[in-house]
């Protein structure tokens, strides 16, 4: 449990650590609150050469809203969103699920862009960023870019992010007022990975269903959003056979992997089971 | 002469603090500031640090080890492999159950994560960097991971080390992976009470593999002084007696030339009982070197590699007339011991006190056999929070009456009632030899059952049952019970020893001439809170009030020699130790205070804190004014100063016993168990110190829930070892736990001079059939007879879908 050897750098601003990202190439990795990337080092699965260090760069540690448009810094910590009332009066999903995430302890050093950018099944945060629809800002040394949440995904620890290039913000708009949410995880204990989750975010208009969004988390190598299932419920009045469809059509795109939570049957039945919960509790609290 | 102003008898006992008293733990101010002194905290000059490379493979021949590129890397001093502890022949160490296991691996690994070579550096990161650099060349051979294959005609053999001796430590081996077969009791007779029975259940119950995991994981600091020629060794041991005269006999370094001293130690629950490879290749390499070196495990390192616990495969067979009364009991165990037969359990007892299994039952007849096997996974076996093999046996009886109370359409309850051992059967002889001293099993079982109400319970679970089979709920009510008896103390010396070490313990107490005292203990304490509940029983034994009392244990310089701390024995033998040399220093105190009295010894009496002459309390002697007298006053007849020391050798063990109820509900479409009550009955005798007995309870009853919910270590087909993180390896949280309730009764032990039996291990014994039994109760009315631990959620769900119950 002793990480190899490597060179401790703390940049001042993103311009610094992208440069910094060029120098030292493809054995330079960022760390932010370091819950993935430390532990990976002491296993000696992972062993990059540089650390760039992002804790005091400014810009990337706020959380802006105008109006229904939000922007969230990368190193933004889970502790920060949960006490943010602007974002949980417009957003409540965010809170509810950052106190999903391990203990206090943790949630106050982890941060929402480490979750989401080091591409691990089995954080959170993806899910939900899939099912707001948000957008990741990226900076290059070529300037910035902008690449979705839907998109960015490719497998297990790889994603759309470039070596060179540093996530730096969050963007999203709040779904419709007046919608409900939910973000139902099922785990073995605090701190543990989900055996299956799902996000569920729902707009109803009467008693029809005007918009969902659904999402998975750790139950495939990248988070899953769920667009056939998505599909089958919008237009209908949250019937019970109507979520049986949709919870199946979850169901089909899992593919979990077989460890300690269970085999990858149980684990599938679970995200269906989550998915279900999910809805039906996003029903109660949407108006 | 006498105080000024006189305080009541009361106020006296009180300001004591000794027996009974709630007094807070006098270890906690350090262990709250992190001021602590750990094995790990300790820092000696010119220190190194040694590293193992382990194993990556299960089963595997070693064709070479490449050191030179690890012994390039600055700040490597050195690299130990098998080939350099031969010529000592220390590559081999003893275990504690006769067998010998591979300090580093030679020719051959067997198991995953064994050690390999042991890599000597400047500082941890340096060696640490260095065991990445060590080659080693296997030859991959088939593993042994299913135990029940090991004695199969065509299973490699794996020990080659020892293949051509097939009489073993404790009688001949009947195949070459076989270590032993231990047998107890009437097998013939037990066999005949089957055939003859009414009703007969029999049912094949693993206890799984586990581990202790205390937090603290092992280690040690090894220096050897080559100018006076002494060997220090600082460790996380549980028995450091023990420690210093196996590390003599094994290294012939004479025994006065090594002091073992453990420090704090954080948590121990039998993982540190053991000898490791790393104590052996610290204290080579400081002999080696001249320089002290460090050792200490990482959590995976702890996790799979040293002392694992269970992993017996138990077949339980009873017979019982239709009306309940039970006739017989016969049980079968496949012991899975690992590669190496590593246990800790006293010479004689190969299975440790597994022949306990008749449990808290008269049963008339009973036969146990118990086959230990090797296999490719890590050695051990040690008492995870029990008294040897306890918790094994304690299992598979209280599973057993469940399953016969089923058959029977009787409430288990109820069967427990009828089958007990009545108060005045005490003391008991049981069917497989041992002698219950004392309880009072029917006044705790009605205790508890008209604590938690326990008809009413079983009236809600019938509401329960039928409002799920209307489709009105998805959850399933458990109620499990568990009766537990226990054997703890170990123990006497005509049956109980360790290598040779009979099994007494003892304690030294000197009182200071103003009347203060030091208390020093062959045991130590990993978190027990030994220096505020001995110093208790010093107080109330002789008068002196128990904040004015240093304890001190594990340092085996100035300790007097014990066995330990580890089966619930530091109560019932180092604790009546204590209360011995209390009561020899009594009997001086009581001449001295007859010479200050100028009256007969006999004319006196004792009375909390002092002695005073019958029928005039008024002219008296404190113990602090004897205290004082003893050394500064000629009394004719008497040596100056006021000491004792006791080495305390029990008749017979204890049997702590308690009833246990847990209440759960299960979700059947997820698994998710809720644990929404738990009631802790616990008989441990007298009482010491009532605040650290519920602690005691809490922190055992965590790790039962822990055990029975989703602890085990496990390997894949490959002899891969799984769960061996946090990650997955289940500690609970305080989310995960919940309350607990404790109540107790008292029978107090009839030879222990304080009567006290012993707690810290009840609640593990205790907690793990009564979560397991839980489990099981809310599946019975469908069918269900018995599922496997750990029961967490996938095992809990696929036991609802094979009942048809999941949706």
């Amino acid at each position: 449990m002793i990480p190899g050897s490597f060179d401790y750098h703390r940049p001042q601003s993103v311009s610094e650590a992208v440069g910094l990202l060029k120098d030292k190439g493809d054995e330079a990795f960022i760390v932010a609150g370091g819950h993935s990337l430390i532990p990976m080092m002491k296993l000696r699965m992972s062993t990059p050469e540089h650390l760039i260090d992002i804790q005091d760069i400014a810009e990337i540690k706020n959380i802006s809203i105008f109006g229904s448009d939000v922007t969230i810094g990368a190193f933004v910590t889970q502790a920060e969103i949960i006490s943010s009332e602007a974002l949980h009066g417009i957003c409540p999903v965010l809170r509810e699920a950052s106190l999903q995430i391990a203990d206090p302890q943790i949630r106050n050093v982890g941060t929402i862009g480490g979750n989401v950018a080091n591409g691990d099944p089995g954080n959170d945060m993806p899910a939900i960023m899939q099912a707001l629809d948000a957008t990741f800002v990226l900076a290059g040394e070529e300037g910035t870019r902008e690449v979705k949440a839907r998109d960015f995904y490719e497998a297990a620890y790889f994603t759309a992010r470039a070596e060179t290039e540093m996530l730096t913000l969050i963007k999203f708009t709040a779904p419709a007022a007046g919608h409900g949410s939910c973000y139902m995880k099922q785990k073995r204990k605090i701190g543990d990975y989900a055996t299956a989750a799902a996000v569920v975010i729902l707009t109803m208009n009467g008693t029809t269903v005007q918009n969902v969004e659904i999402a998975l988390t750790n139950v495939a190598d990248t988070p899953l959003y769920a667009e056939e299932a998505n599909r089958l419920l919008i237009g209908t009045s949250l019937d019970d056979a109507s979520i049986k469809a949709a919870v199946e059509a979850a169901k089909a795109i899992t593919d979990p992997a077989d460890d300690g939570r269970g085999p990858k049957d149980f684990r599938t039945h679970i995200a269906g089971v989550m998915v279900e919960r999910a809805i039906r509790q996003a029903a109660t609290t949407a108006s | 002469m006498n105080e000024q102003t006189p305080i009541s008898r009361e106020e006296r006992i009180k300001n004591l603090k000794g027996i009974g008293s709630a007094r807070k733990r006098v270890e906690d101010a350090r262990f709250t500031q992190g001021a602590g002194n750990y094995v790990d905290d300790i820092n000696l000059p010119g220190m190194l640090f040694g590293d193992f490379v382990r194993s990556s493979h299960s089963h595997a021949r070693i064709i070479s080890i490449d050191k030179e590129a690890a012994l390039a890397v600055p700040g490597v001093i050195a690299i130990l492999t098998a080939e350099d502890l031969k010529p000592l022949n220390l590559h081999y160490m003893p275990t504690l159950a006769g067998d010998v296991q591979a300090v580093l691996a030679d020719e051959k690994v067997l198991f995953q994560n064994q050690e390999i070579a042991f890599v000597i550096a400047e500082d941890r990161y340096i060696a640490a960097d260095a065991v990445e650099l060590v080659e080693v060349e296997y030859e991959e051979l088939p593993p042994i991971t299913d135990a029940f294959k090991a004695m199969d005609d065509d299973a490699p053999v794996l020990r080659e080390d020892i293949q051509d001796k097939m009489e073993g430590a404790h009688g001949p081996r009947k195949h070459k992976n076989h270590i032993f077969l231990w047998e107890q009791g009437d097998k013939e007779g037990s066999e005949k009470a089957l055939a003859d029975a009414d009703v007969v259940v029999e049912e094949l119950i693993t206890y799984q593999r586990v581990h202790p995991c205390p937090l603290e994981t092992c280690g040690c600091v090894a220096s050897m002084d080559k100018i006076n020629g002494k060997l220090t060794l600082y460790g996380t041991f549980q028995a450091p007696h023990a420690v210093r005269t196996v590390a003599s006999l094994i290294t012939n370094i004479a025994e006065h030339n090594i002091r073992v001293v453990s420090p704090d130690i954080g948590g121990g629950f039998g993982n540190k009982v053991g000898v490791y490879p790393g104590y052996i290749c610290a204290t080579v390499a400081s002999i080696v070197t001249g320089v002290p070196v460090k050792w200490v495990e990482d959590r995976i390192e702890n996790l799979t590699s040293t002392a694992f616990a269970r992993d017996y495969h138990m077949t339980g067979k009873i017979a019982a007339t239709k009306e309940g009364k039970i006739t017989g009991l016969w049980c079968h165990v496949l012991a899975d011991h690992g590669a190496f037969d590593a246990c800790a359990d006293p010479t004689k007892f190969p299975a440790g006190f597994f022949n306990i299994v008749t449990g808290s039952y008269d049963i008339p007849v009973a036969y146990v056999g118990v086959d230990g096997v090797y296999t490719n996974k890590a050695p051990g076996g040690v008492a995870y929070r029990c008294s040897f093999r306890v918790t094994e046996a304690a299992y598979l009886i209280e599973r057993m009456i469940e399953i016969l109370a089923q058959k029977l359409n009787m409430d288990p309850v109820e069967l427990r009632l009828k089958n007990f051992i009545k108060k005045e059967q005490f003391p008991y002889q049981s069917a497989l030899g041992w002698e219950y001293d004392s309880g009072d099993y029917h006044t705790a079982m009605e205790k508890g059952m008209a604590a938690v109400d326990y008809p009413a319970l079983r009236a809600e679970q019938a509401e329960k049952r039928a409002a799920f089979d209307r489709g009105e709920t998805r959850t399933l009510m458990g109620i499990g019970t568990a009766f537990f008896t226990e054997i703890v103390g170990a123990g006497p010396v005509k049956n109980c020893d360790i290598l040779g070490l009979g099994m007494f313990d003892s304690c030294e107490i000197r009182i200071h001439p103003t009347g203060s005292a030091i208390a020093r203990l062959g045991t130590i304490s990993q978190g027990q809170g030994h220096a505020t509940t001995f110093a208790q029983i010093v107080a109330t034994e002789i008068g002196i009030p128990a904040e004015d009392i240093t304890l001190e244990e594990g340092d085996t310089d100035t300790a007097p020699y014990g066995l330990g701390t580890y089966g619930s024995r530091s109560t019932p033998v180092a604790g009546a130790a204590t209360a011995m040399a209390g009561r020899k220093i009594r009997a001086k105190a009581q001449m001295i205070a007859a010479y200050l009295l100028e009256v007969h010894e006999g004319d006196l009496e004792w009375d909390v804190d002092r002695f005073q002459i019958k029928g005039n309390p008024e002219a008296h002697k404190t113990m602090k004014e004897i205290a004082f007298a003893s050394y500064n006053q000629a009394i004719p007849g008497l040596e100056p100063g006021l000491e004792a020391v006791s080495y305390y050798d029990p008749p017979n063990m204890t049997y702590p016993y308690g009833a246990y109820f847990c209440v759960l509900d299960i979700d059947v479409d997820t698994g998710v168990v809720d644990v929404r009550r738990f009631y802790a009955l616990d008989d441990c005798g007298t009482r010491i110190n009532p605040m650290i007995i519920e602690g005691q309870v809490h922190g055992g009853l965590t790790e039962a829930l822990a055990i029975a919910m989703g602890q085990e270590i496990t390997y894949d087909e490959m002899g891969n070892v799984k769960g061996g993180s946090l990650m997955d390896f289940y500690l609970p949280t305080a989310v995960e736990t919940p309350v607990w309730e404790t109540d107790e009764t008292v029978v107090p032990s009839p030879h222990h001079p304080i009567g006290a039996k012993g707690v810290g291990e009840s609640p593990n014994v205790g907690g793990v059939p009564a979560f397991s039994n839980a489990v099981n109760d809310a599946f019975a009315h469908k069918g269900l007879t018995h599922t496997q631990m750990p029961h967490d959620h996938w095992r809990v769900w696929k036991t609802a879908e094979k009942l048809g119950l999941s949706g």
